[in-house]
């Protein structure tokens, strides 16, 4: 079993277009969710979102890039070249045969068939432009990364709802550890705020509409972000004997499915998937001292959350800090484990824990240290990040501090 | 046919029973409506007054519809009806 560790990160999301200001933002509990600005937001009943502003794609990519690339391309692209920049890794030769990407997304170029599907529904237009179906599809954003930095080994996207990112990133640590790759480029991207996105999540009636505010008792429901997180997965020995800064370690994985409910959480499997990502890492409970949490600021998700949490930690529960960064970023569905990967990372990296804003009133179903409203610092040694998804399909990676 | 008729056969098709079967003092749990069939039901009530409900399914008890019994519910929507006109 070969070591896994992380040597780049890259990120833009609604709180910065990189890392440093996205941890900026967590030191301080910024929020980065506020009124949406897309088409037709006069015809949705939500009308708030973690969009990521100040955002120019002619900033970043040229005219034909553009054509290629849908909204969550390029936020993966952005992202995967801070994580390349900051890593200093090189693919070539049998080290680009021996790696690959893999991302998760859950809509892929939704921006893409919101603006095609208005072209010839509503406008009644008879022809798109050629390059649509490359552009919408999921794997897109992986295969783009693939050609850019050259990784020619296994590559694929995942798409589990919200728990993509977090299944992504477990599949290259373990292909990783496996020895069937040398380095992987892994996390993920969304970019689901666009008119038809928001307005299918209208229809569930979860979304709020003023704030998320995970595990409070004030919660009235989830808010939508978006952006990407990307990270280089690199084998220990190999990062070492280049001299490659270390982020963190990966060191264990799980996922499991409640097989029960297409959208209500169940206490039982994310307890599963949180046990199993502890037995994985070979730790024990009293160890972990961080978990970045789902919490999406629902009513079900927190206090299922927190129910699984108790039972999977006993009296350690009471001494672990849980917080949500959603908070502040929104939920980015498909990306949103990339992104707070990032906050695992902060913790055990610098030593400050990413609170949960906009906490307000503690619930008594949700009766965690969920770090209210401002960051704490705190010397922590392992972390978890939760990621429950609807299908009931659960994934929970644990991450140490550097080797 | 009436808007209480009409919330009724909403409510019933939901629960999978007849109309007859659906009594004005009835709750949704009465009827085994869960959390799915209820955002149902909500959205059938939209489609077919051409209403906007106003209804979160994190906190149903705050929203200002009141869903605590079937005639709860039809008072609602007839004022939601009134008040569109």
């Amino acid at each position: 079993m070969y070591r896994v560790v992380i040597t780049g990160a890259g990120t833009i999301n609604a709180l910065g277009h990189d890392v440093p200001q996205t941890f900026e933002a967590f030191r301080e509990g910024r929020c980065g969710i506020g009124p949406l600005d897309i088409r037709d937001v006069d015809r949705l009943a939500v009308k708030i979102g973690g969009q990521v502003r100040g955002y120019d794609e002619a900033d970043h990519f040229n005219r034909q890039q553009i054509s290629l690339y849908d909204r969550f391309t390029q936020f993966t692209l952005l992202a995967a070249r801070q994580a390349m920049a900051q890593s200093g890794i090189e693919f070539s030769g049998e080290l680009a045969d021996r790696s690959g990407v893999v991302l998760g997304t859950s809509g892929g170029g939704l921006t893409t068939q919101d603006e095609n599907y208005r072209a010839v529904y509503e406008e009644g237009k008879n022809r798109v432009h050629p390059f649509i179906v490359p552009k919408l599809m999921n794997n897109a954003a992986t295969s783009h990364v693939s050609m850019e930095f050259n990784l020619r080994g296994p590559s694929f996207t995942v798409a589990t709802a919200c728990a993509s990112s977090n299944h992504a990133m477990g599949m290259a640590f373990q292909m990783i550890r496996s020895g069937m790759a040398r380095a992987m480029l892994t996390g993920g991207s969304e970019s689901m705020l666009v008119f038809g996105g928001v307005k299918a999540w209208e229809g569930l009636r979860v979304m709020s509409k003023d704030a998320c505010r995970p595990f409070s008792a004030t919660r009235n429901g989830m808010v939508q972000g978006e952006g990407a997180g990307v990270f280089v997965f690199e084998e220990y020995e190999h990062a070492k004997a280049r001299g490659a800064n270390i982020l963190a370690e990966v060191i264990g994985f799980s996922m499991s499915s409640d097989a029960s409910d297409i959208v209500m959480p169940s206490k039982q499997g994310a307890n599963r998937a949180i046990v199993g990502a502890m037995r994985d890492a070979q730790i024990n409970p009293s160890e972990v001292g961080y978990i970045n949490a789902h919490g999406t600021g629902t009513a079900a998700n927190d206090k299922t959350e927190s129910a699984a949490v108790a039972d999977a930690f006993g009296s350690h529960a009471d001494k672990l800090m849980m917080s949500s960064t959603k908070s502040m970023h929104g939920h980015l569905i498909g990306g949103t484990g990339a992104v707070e990967l990032l906050a695992c990372i902060m913790a055990l990296k610098d030593g400050v824990i990413a609170p949960t804003i906009g906490y307000e009133e503690p619930d008594p179903e949700c009766a965690l240290d969920v770090v209210p409203n401002e960051a704490r610092e705190a010397d922590v040694d392992v972390v978890l990040s939760n990621a429950f998804a609807f299908g009931g399909l659960n994934a929970v990676l644990a991450l140490r501090k550097v080797p | 046919m009436d808007i209480k008729e009409k919330v009724i056969e909403i409510i019933a098709e939901q629960a999978v029973l007849e109309p007859s079967d659906v009594s004005m003092d009835n709750t949704l749990e009465d009827l085994g409506i869960d959390s799915m069939a209820l955002v149902e039901s909500i959205f059938a009530i939209e489609e077919a007054f051409d209403i906007s409900v106003p209804f979160n399914a994190n906190d149903p008890t705050e929203s200002d519809f009141d869903i605590s019994s079937v005639a709860s519910i039809v008072d609602a929507v007839e004022n939601l009806v009134k008040a569109k006109v």
